[in-house]
């Protein structure tokens, strides 16, 4: 920390509510999530034998058996796109969500020998659970890149812009109700077990394997669905076909800052007692 | 007047027992409970809202005062459940207090284990990277300090060896050095000095000597290590039941300790975290010398007696008590005895009584022992205190005094013998 003439003061009260202080102090601790991020990239691409390549070959496996089943013998509509490039947008945004959430919520527990004995602000360990998953999602879209020239699309500069925002999104939402899951998951232990359940349903309810527009006049119930809007542009953005739904960007932003609030409120107000109860 | 580094006022931590009490708890039951009962649950939801519900609550640490000044080695001692721990992960901010402030002027270092957040496939060198971070060093600040904390471990050998292949000894050496050259202004320090072997002990108790004498830097340090809180600590504070009950001389500290309070008896009626249906519940126990004397420090060649008092509400429908009991230094476990393992287990049980195992030699080395007692009825849990009932002190036999012999503080079996050369 600061090797200045001033002395560093720590103030140790009853834990309060969120305040700036949080994010300052996060900003503090910017290296401790680097380190945290890359342990976690370094030990999977350690334990698992074909590395750093699995981070490809899932999804894109997922997305073969979905073209197969799906695309190919269910013919599951694409509004217009080959199904392998429809699907795949869907599920490269979708693994980052679903694989973030999933961590997010087993971040403490999975974390509590460290807890348990080290000051840290404990948000830096959801943080870095996403920036894997936002490495992950980078390594993934390579396969995109390829798939497009195959299939001879080309994205629109204007339209790429909005992928930024997308990701923003997708990191609110998966963070604010992993950070709620996270929390309940420290206090019951049982939640951890009904996730991947939860999770599967939520695959099903977003469109991923087909397009919002199947449901149509209550395809805007999926709009309550945060990664719906996120999904439904990207394939807007990179593939240029369908124009962007500014309206659908907007309920999806507000839905996951409203998640995110909610779940970092959630999380301050539980994280006093964590390393009581872990 | 020099401002002091550290200024704790009116520190206070309580917990409610209900959290603690028998593992986690799972949605499915809560769940359950409300669908099953949604009166009752509505009930003590409306009583606990409005501050009816008496919760069972203890505090463990309670109206902590001290202050300490720059450079100063305080240790910090107390029996088991004196709030040792609570007040160190109070200090290292790992759960906040209850009530009070605590003020501390510098960069605050925390060991309450050594090698936190190692990874055991991570290769060494990734390792000190990984743990120096956590520790809260800068990535520069470790660079910088790298070959210092290699040269330190000793296990430069292995730098690029995954530490799940290192034995305990080597990750323990590794872990230490990183932590040692944290350089925090202030250093928090719990048992850690418990493992490694002699030579690494000595080391690193020359380490925090030089950390104190020369860089200048102010240790709280917890211990159940008597030998090493002499060595090192100018001021020990005393804590009993969550209370400050000595804050000065670590030789007066030890002196009061030794006499009074390690020799009292922990009460089991209390609100103690304990499992079991509780058709025999433990009340209490002691140690007593052949002549009824209770002790606590013990000569390790006298015979002396284990003495567990029961109570038990309907001494009528218990049957076949086992009663069982382990030692243990150091937080290992080193010897384990039931009554069923030589067949004599109790068959009548009264309204309350004593269970009494009889021990001809306890051949041990000196330091401080903890005793864990357990009772089953017909092979089913009936009381198991989570901590332990007790502890005993071996003192070193005279004949050893009068060579000045000392003991390795981790050894643990006291082997007679003689040493010939032919």
């Amino acid at each position: 920390m600061n090797q200045s003439n001033t002395i560093k003061e720590t103030i140790i009260r009853p834990k309060k509510m969120f305040s700036f202080e949080d994010v300052r102090e996060i900003w503090r601790y910017k290296e401790l999530l680097y380190f945290f991020t890359w342990r976690d990239l370094k030990v999977r691409y350690k334990q698992t034998f074909i590395g750093i390549a699995w981070a490809v070959f899932q999804p894109f496996i997922t997305m073969v058996v979905f073209s197969i089943f799906f695309g190919g013998l269910a013919k599951i509509p694409s509004d217009g796109v080959p199904y392998p490039i429809f699907v795949y947008i869907g599920l490269l945004f979708w693994q980052f969500f679903s694989t973030a959430l999933s961590d997010t919520s087993n971040t403490l527990i999975s974390n509590q020998a460290i807890i348990t004995k080290v000051y840290f602000p404990r948000l830096v360990l959801p943080i870095s659970s996403v920036m894997t998953k936002f490495i992950d999602f980078i390594i993934a879209a390579v396969i995109l890149i390829g798939l497009m020239v195959y299939y001879g699309y080309t994205p629109h500069i204007s339209g790429l812009l909005i992928l930024p925002p997308l990701l923003l999104i997708t990191f609110m939402a998966s963070v604010g109700l992993g950070l709620f899951l996270a929390s309940i998951n420290v206090k019951y232990r049982d939640v951890r077990y009904a996730l991947p359940f939860f999770i599967q349903i939520m695959l099903f309810v977003t469109p991923v394997i087909y397009p919002a527009s199947i449901a149509g006049k209550y395809s805007f119930l999926l709009a309550l669905n945060p990664m719906m809007g996120v999904i439904q542009n990207a394939r807007a953005a990179i593939l240029g076909t369908t124009p962007i739904n500014w309206l659908l960007i907007n309920i999806s932003l507000t839905e996951s800052l409203v998640l995110m609030i909610f779940g970092i409120y959630i999380f301050k107000k539980t994280e006093r007692y964590f390393a009581d109860i872990i | 007047m020099e401002q002091s580094i550290i200024e704790i006022k009116n520190i206070g931590k309580k917990y409610n027992i209900a959290h603690q009490r028998g593992g986690y708890v799972t949605l499915r039951d809560v769940l359950t409970n409300v669908i099953k009962s949604p009166f009752s649950f509505l009930k003590t939801k409306i009583k606990q809202a409005a501050g009816l519900e008496t919760k069972e609550e203890f505090w463990a640490l309670k109206d902590i005062n001290f202050e300490v000044k720059k450079g100063e080695v305080i240790g910090i001692i107390g029996a088991n459940g004196a709030g040792k721990s609570t007040l160190l992960k109070i200090l290292s901010q790992i759960t906040p207090p209850t009530t009070g402030e605590i003020i501390l002027r510098g960069r605050v270092g925390s060991l309450l284990e050594v090698g936190t957040g190692f990874h055991p496939e991570l290769t060494g060198r990734e390792n000190i990277f990984l743990n120096g971070a956590i520790l809260g060093m800068k990535k520069k600040e470790i660079a910088q300090k790298f070959n210092q904390i290699v040269e330190f471990s000793g296990i430069e050998k292995f730098l690029d060896t995954p530490v799940k292949h290192y034995s305990s000894g080597m990750y323990v050496r590794l872990a230490f050095s990183v932590a040692a050259h944290m350089e925090p202004d202030i250093l928090i320090i719990d048992e850690v000095l418990a493992v490694g072997d002699a030579e690494f002990q000595k080391k690193c108790l020359g380490k925090m000597n030089e950390i104190t004498k020369i860089q200048g830097r102010t240790i709280l340090f917890v211990s159940h290590n008597m030998e090493a809180i002499q060595q090192l600590c100018s001021k020990t504070i005393l804590l009993r039941e969550g209370k400050i009950v000595f804050c000065g001389s670590t030789i007066e500290a030890l002196k009061i300790y030794r006499d009074k309070y390690n020799k009292e008896i922990i009460n089991l009626n209390s609100n103690i975290k304990r499992r079991g249906d509780g058709k025999i519940k433990l009340s209490s126990f002691h140690i007593e010398d052949i002549k009824g004397n209770r002790i606590n420090n013990i000569r390790n060649d006298s015979k002396i007696k284990f003495v567990f008092s029961y109570a038990c509400n309907e001494p009528k429908n218990v049957h076949d008590v086992d009663m069982g009991f382990s030692i243990e230094k150091n937080a290992i476990t080193i010897s384990t005895i039931y009554s069923s393992y030589t067949k004599e287990n109790i068959e009548k049980i009264n309204h309350s009584g004593n269970i009494i195992f009889n021990i001809k030699e306890l051949k041990l080395t000196p330091g401080i022992y903890n005793v864990r007692a357990r009772v089953l009825v017909n092979g089913l849990e009936s009381d198991w205190p989570k901590n332990p009932v007790g502890s005993f002190e071996i003192l070193p036999k005279e004949e050893y005094i009068k060579m000045g012999y000392k003991t390795e503080p981790n050894s643990i079996i006291d082997i007679e013998g003689q040493w010939t050369h032919i």
